[in-house]
């Protein structure tokens, strides 16, 4: 059976602003994908251990040298918008006046 | 008329060290192509005469001078527009990314560049890599060589169909589920996607982290072998990176298959292969067996798991990978005005990616929530187990496995474009390759009934790209395939 979603709460989870028309769309071929792809639950055994990254490495340290990072100006090249050397977006917080 | 863009990079090495050509020449008869046939292929979104230019200059005086050469230098590459470089445009075939400059090279652009590579632009491929048709790129999609109302195949559609074109000599492309392969595939060239790690990410701009492969096109495999000599080896800005030796992968590539353990894998010969695929993959397997090979049939029993696995994995790791393109830092922003920033980064999203990329986003996100991680991801990755499982005990039997690299050739521009599920299955043989981080490489072996080329693939396990190499040599040497797009045939 397809799986029902929850398209607007995926959708706010994701950050992600869909028209009525994407919304139907995505709700139908995502229930028929996740329909597919649930099988994947059949097939291990509960004593299976899961796979991150199939050739795994750990503890990866190099020595603390400092080196050049980006420049401020570098940094702001490509911000759609910036004031006094930041990053500006729209406000994040209620102010409290 | 052949010009010197259609040799082989390994032939071009050879006459630009005998001093029969210069790298300007070379670079010339390269840019010469692209303004003949991309117009009708658009396999390049950002071309760079300029900058290849001034590079052959500085190659060609570099020659004068008689410092060493690489088998690199002078040579025309192009790089899909995933893999970031320095100053030039890099759109992910994205909207979002429509005018983002980097401020850094990937390290294998790096690694090429500092070899004397030459670029000759940024290729066109699915939006963020999502796609096995190039029809998801937001700048359009690109054409086959061998038949412009044919798909070239993804997601590194551009890179691929750019070297059969001969727009390039060479190619990188980026594998995440079989995005080097099946273009090379489709497109008739030879596709290396090698082991894991063996080539940094440093700079390949995030799909899936833990399958994201940079991968190479060209037109043989001698060329495959020089140019991952080139890329391969631990870079301290990509902490996957391998800490293995590189061999020198030319040592054994003339040594023939005899006495190879070749192992068919189950499914070769299935119902969802097209008859001319399975017919030209089997005179191969033939041939191999009559080239002194022990052929024998192997099941990797998971492998029909691996295509749910992997769109689980894949879009659970892009929907946080893409969580980045926000519209604060770099990238499109939506027009104001906005109520907040949520409300800005959210209308800037959703105007910003095309639809296969909101739908893996959507995908992945649902299966990361709340409630669903276990269901969803955490079996993927227990599937992931099995598949490793499943190669180690193929490679204890055989020393190389072979099936189609994909299950059709090209198919026409918008069949698919309406079934998700169906586009999915293109990438059926390889992706259980990125799931368990082994090599493959696909080689050209025939053309069907309609002239479209068709694709075998080899699979070695991890770090061992020499006998794939050797295997694929050995069947390019027997059938020496004269591979010339019809596209080509008035140029």
């Amino acid at each position: 059976m397809p799986v029902d979603i929850d398209i607007d709460h995926v959708a706010l989870l994701a950050r992600l602003d869909l028209t009525d028309d994407e919304k139907e769309r995505l709700r139908v071929q995502l229930g028929a994908i996740l329909e597919a792809a649930a099988t994947v639950g059949e097939v291990a055994a509960d004593d299976v251990p899961p796979t991150a990254w199939a050739i795994p490495r750990s503890n990866v340290f190099r020595e603390d040298v400092p080196e050049p990072g980006l420049s401020q100006a570098a940094a702001l090249a490509n911000a759609p918008d910036a004031e006094r050397g930041r990053f500006k977006v729209p406000r994040i917080a209620e102010t409290g006046s | 008329m052949t010009e010197v863009c259609d040799l082989t990079g390994s032939e071009l090495a050879e006459q630009l060290r005998a001093g029969d050509l210069s790298v300007a020449e070379l670079t010339e008869s390269s840019l010469r192509r692209v303004e003949v046939v991309d117009g009708d292929v658009k396999a390049i979104l950002t071309p760079t005469p300029e900058v290849a230019r001034e590079r052959a200059e500085a190659v060609d005086d570099h020659a004068t001078t008689g410092a060493t050469q690489s088998p690199v230098a002078g040579i025309p590459i192009a790089l899909k527009d995933v893999l970031a470089t320095n100053g030039i445009r890099t759109t992910c075939g994205s909207k979002i990314l429509e005018n983002y400059i980097p401020p850094y090279d990937c390290t294998a652009w790096t690694r090429l560049s500092g070899a004397g590579a030459v670029l000759i632009g940024k290729t066109n491929c699915d939006e963020f890599a999502m796609g096995s048709s190039n029809e998801n790129s937001a700048f359009g999609p690109v054409h086959n060589p061998w038949n412009l109302d044919t798909v070239p195949g993804g997601s590194s559609g551009g890179s691929a169909a750019a070297v059969a074109a001969g727009e390039a000599v060479w190619a990188l492309g980026t594998d995440t589920g079989g995005s080097v392969r099946q273009p090379a595939s489709l497109c008739g060239v030879v596709g290396l996607k090698p082991t894991y790690g063996l080539i940094s990410r440093y700079g390949l701009i995030a799909f899936a982290s833990s399958l994201d492969t940079v991968g190479t096109f060209t037109r043989s495999v001698r060329d495959a072998a020089v140019l991952l000599g080139t890329l391969a080896g631990k870079d301290p800005r990509d902490a996957t990176s391998l800490d293995a030796e590189v061999p020198d992968y030319l040592h054994e590539l003339e040594d023939g298959v005899e006495g190879l353990r070749v192992g068919v894998i189950d499914g070769t010969f299935g119902d969802g292969v097209q008859p001319g695929v399975r017919d030209a993959v089997r005179a191969s397997i033939e041939r191999l067996a009559a080239l002194g090979a022990h052929v024998d049939d192997v099941s990797l029993p998971t492998a029909d798991h691996a295509l749910n696995a992997y769109y689980l994995i894949a879009p659970s790791e892009a929907s946080s990978n893409l969580a980045r393109y926000d519209g604060v830092r770099y990238g499109f922003r939506a027009e104001g005005p906005h109520a907040d920033s949520i409300a800005m980064m959210s209308a800037t999203r959703g105007q910003g990616f095309g639809p296969e990329v909101k739908r893996r986003i959507m995908l992945g996100t649902y299966a990361l929530s709340a409630g669903y991680y276990d269901a969803y991801y955490g079996q993927a990755q227990k599937v992931r187990t099995l598949i490793i499982r499943d190669y180690e005990r193929a490679f204890s039997d055989f020393d190389v496995l072979v099936s189609p690299t994909s299950p059709t050739t090209a198919f026409r521009i918008g069949e698919r474009a309406d079934d998700p599920l169906a586009m999915y299955l293109s990438d059926v043989f390889t992706i259980p390759a990125n799931l368990a981080g082994v090599p493959a490489i696909s080689v050209p072996c025939g053309l069907d009934s309609g002239g479209l080329p068709v694709g075998l693939q080899f699979t070695a396990s991890a770090l061992g790209e020499s006998v794939l190499f050797r295997a694929a040599r050995a069947l390019e040497r027997d059938l020496g395939l004269e591979l010339r797009p019809p596209l080509l045939a008035g140029v």
